[in-house]
């Protein structure tokens, strides 16, 4: 085996500026690889975090079809005590009921169309990162209090800011007529234009009273450590249900079907990108092998005519490209991790890429995530793909007859 | 002119001395080229609906505001053009002033916020996102229309259908509620459930006698030739006004689709880049092996009195011979793959995802004639610069040293 591998060693360096350039494609490709997964999988992170921080938190209880249709009656009824009992049930505080609906709210001068969200004041900060991005004024406090916070553009369409007062007209659960004056306590800026513009939240019990909800809300959210824990805290939450409710417990895929399909389509259309990568070098590797094998034509002939099979030499052929390949996933995976983790630390900021980032909740500067699948699998994948390109190069030598070989010029 | 003929039969036929060598590399340069081209018709094809889509449900190519409007999307900021000022130019293709304002709908079981357009659908035919024809009940009529058109998706949540009423309510320009009555005259579908929520369309003349406001409006929009060059359009339209109004092109209106364009235009040219570079490897090393097998033979040569120079042209012609022949099939593939997806490529297992891009979810591969001459053009410049190592190298043997090697 030692003499085999030394064979083949050194025929890989009997022409360096080959071997080294088909490695360079490997290494090349190897580090793309590295660079654009680790991106990919830092994105997706960020953009699941991020979407699932403003609202949907990680599973829902609703009533039967309100994700679809969001109807006024689609009620959670009794909330406030089965969100107890599902805090109790977790031992975690990260649940909070809340209610949703649609109103017109007016200032003084002007009037728009809002979505109000009914909220715990004292745990919806555990669910949803809007009560963190008040700037100004203050997050809700009471349970029944006439007060209502809003966001930024919302507050600079309706001209109102900290302490005016506000109506918001809409109607009831039971289809009547619903109207109520708040005072602005506090408004949050999100940096996404769609919540600055139409989110306005009040405390729950105010929003009950207003709308004739009857002690009923449209959803507890819960929040669990992270996201492997979902079918888990999921089960529990179910458990908890009172016995015969139609009520269901959904989780953040099923209610953010968009986010899963995003990454879906940004992950097929990658893969496609990848693969044309890894033929390219494929084809690469198969000229350098193929060109290897038949300038050795009269050399295979002699050994041949020793007594040497053609296994033996197809393996040797097959050795040489697995050194070459390992030379790449080593050189690639340690290349491609060093200038990673130079963006892992700094960010990469694509110039106009703003816009299209706060479109799918991401910041605008992003970070990689370097991880053993996203170090290996490109490198991996370029190996796999290098020995296959070597098979038809190796099989060749079968196919030779010593006596003729030996007589090539 | 001779020496050229000359060389370039020397290099057409060295070029198929190794020809299994030249297929692969042939192969290599068709799957990337092509890889090249359909990656960015697929997504030239996106990004081009997205916009057409994006500009048809509302910016139109150039629009009219009152300079407020933007920040104060409110009837207290109407336009300081009368709706009878006629606009006339071969540049602007259509036009059309409309009402646009926030409102909140009601049917007897819910209420949602939309964008109320209150339009002239004789001039909106051309430039409104709705086929007249294809919707389910009808569509306005004129400016008068009592009815009121809404989306298929709206029209569900709202529980309603055509021939109900459904009541409109919004603010008039002393901020007191102005609300009216409309029955539901037709429903429209679009490609995304998105645009079938926002907005809801009624004549013009009638939305106005609701909110109080006379003959005014909020918005003036134009739509010329092609989206991608509006700049003419832009000029006509600013002579045309004055300083009260704002002018703006669509990407300055929608900042998201804007931004979009040149995220895709960056793109596209890093992902040929890239290619390029994966092939070059493939390349440079053919061409080496090409030059090293024939060390002998280029000695002779040069000893035979041949110029250095005819030596590095020779190599130079051999290697845009590859990368023609490679460029020629690789487009035609990629051509042909568009053609044959003509139909557009269904895409609808991951519709929800692409309606957060704004993206319809049949996508049409478009092939540009620009980006095949760029892709074509980057490999026969970049592939220049890559041969001329190899190149260099081969006319710069001794004679005599390149003799004495052996084959």
């Amino acid at each position: 085996m030692h003499i085999v591998l030394r064979l083949a060693w050194r025929n890989l360096w009997r022409q360096p500026r080959r071997t080294w350039l088909t490695t360079g494609a490997m290494v090349f490709c190897n580090i793309l690889l590295v660079f654009m997964m680790s991106m990919q999988f830092g994105m997706y992170g960020m953009m699941i975090d991020n979407t699932l921080q403003i609202f949907t938190g990680h599973l829902q209880v609703q009533a039967p079809g309100y994700k679809d249709e969001q109807k006024m009656r689609q009620v959670v009824p009794n909330i406030l005590p089965l969100a107890n009992t599902i805090r109790a049930e977790l031992q975690s505080k990260a649940v909070a009921a809340r209610g949703r609906t649609f109103v017109l709210a007016s200032s003084e001068e002007r009037s728009y169309g809002v979505m109000v969200y009914g909220v715990e004041p004292e745990f919806e900060q555990n669910v949803s990162n809007i009560p963190g991005l008040v700037r100004d004024g203050r997050y809700l406090r009471d349970h029944d209090a006439a007060e209502i916070v809003i966001g930024s553009i919302l507050a600079r369409n309706l001209r109102v800011d900290i302490g005016d007062e506000m109506t918001l007209l809409g109607g009831g659960a039971d289809g009547s007529f619903a109207a109520a004056v708040v005072d602005v306590v506090g408004i949050f800026t999100s940096g996404v234009t769609a919540i600055d513009r139409n989110i306005a939240e009040i405390p729950l019990g105010l929003f009950q009273e207003t709308f004739s909800m009857r002690g009923a809300g449209h959803q507890i959210v819960v929040v669990g450590e992270d996201l492997d824990e979902v079918p888990l805290l999921q089960m529990r939450v179910q458990s908890v249900l009172p016995a015969g409710s139609e009520l269901q417990v959904l989780d953040w895929d099923t209610l953010q079907p968009g986010l899963r399909q995003v990454i879906q389509a940004d992950m097929s259309s990658s893969f496609f990108m990848y693969f044309v990568l890894v033929v390219l070098v494929s084809f690469s590797v198969l000229n350098t092998q193929l060109m290897s094998v038949l300038e050795r034509t009269r050399e295979f002939g002699i050994v041949m005519a020793l007594g040497l099979k053609p296994g033996k030499l197809g393996g040797l052929i097959m050795l040489e490209t697995a050194l070459m390949g390992m030379m790449g996933v080593v050189l690639g995976a340690f290349a491609g991790a060093l200038f990673t983790s130079w963006f892992t630390t700094n960010g990469l900021a694509i110039p106009g890429m703003e816009e299209m980032a706060a479109q799918f909740n991401l910041p605008a500067k992003m970070y990689p995530r370097v991880n053993l699948l996203t170090l290996l699998a490109g490198p991996g994948i370029v190996f796999v793909f290098t020995m296959l390109a070597a098979i038809y190069p190796a099989l060749r030598l079968r196919w030779q007859n010593p006596v003729e070989a030996m007589r090539v010029a | 002119m001779r020496l050229f003929g000359v060389l370039f039969r020397l290099a057409w036929r060295n070029l198929w001395r190794n020809h299994r060598r030249t297929t692969i590399m042939l192969c290599a340069i068709a799957v990337g080229v092509w890889a090249m081209i359909f990656m960015t018709a697929l997504t030239r094809g996106m990004v081009d609906q997205m916009i057409i889509e994006g500009i048809r449900t509302l910016p139109g190519h150039v629009q009219i505001h009152n300079p407020k409007f933007l920040d104060d999307p409110s009837i207290s900021n109407p336009v300081s053009i009368s709706a009878q000022q006629s606009f006339d130019d071969p540049e602007i293709v259509a036009w059309s002033s409309r009402v646009k304002v926030p409102a909140v709908i009601s049917s007897e079981r819910e209420s949602r916020g939309i964008t109320l357009l209150g339009i002239d659908p004789v001039a909106e035919r051309h430039i409104s996102f709705i086929k007249y024809d294809e919707v389910d009940g009808r569509f306005l009529v004129d400016s008068d229309d009592k009815g009121i058109v809404i989306g298929a998706k709206l029209a569900n949540i709202l529980e309603t259908e055509i021939g109900k009423r459904v009541v409109i309510m919004s603010q008039d320009p002393d901020n007191d509620i102005a609300d009216r009555g409309f029955r539901v005259v037709g429903l429209y579908t679009a490609s995304t459930g998105a645009v079938e929520e926002a907005y809801a369309f009624v004549g013009r003349a009638t939305v106005q006698k609701m909110l109080r406001i006379g003959n005014q409006t909020t918005e003036v929009v134009f739509v010329g030739d092609d989206y991608r060059d509006v700049e003419a359009l832009y000029e006509v339209i600013l002579d045309a006004v004055d300083d009260s109004v704002s002018v703006q092109r669509w990407y300055e209106t929608n900042t998201y689709l804007g931004s979009m364009l040149n995220v895709m235009d960056g793109f596209v040219v890093v992902w040929i880049i890239v290619i390029f570079l994966a092939l070059s490897f493939g390349l440079v090393n053919t061409l080496m092996m090409a030059v090293f097998e024939r060390v002998r033979e280029i000695g002779l040569m040069l000893a035979l009195g041949m110029k250095p120079g005819s030596i590095l042209g020779q190599i130079l012609i051999e290697s845009m011979l590859l990368l023609l022949i490679g460029l020629v099939a690789g487009n035609m593939l990629a051509w042909a793959t568009v053609m044959s997806l003509q139909g557009g490529i269904d895409v609808s297992v991951v519709a929800e995802g692409l309606e957060m891009f704004g993206a319809a979810s049949v996508l049409y591969p478009k092939l540009n004639v620009d980006d095949m001459i760029l892709a074509s053009k980057v490999v026969l410049v970049l592939g220049f610069l890559a041969s001329l190592s190899p190149a260099w190298r081969a006319s710069r043997y001794k004679p005599v040293e390149a003799l004495a090697k052996v084959g």
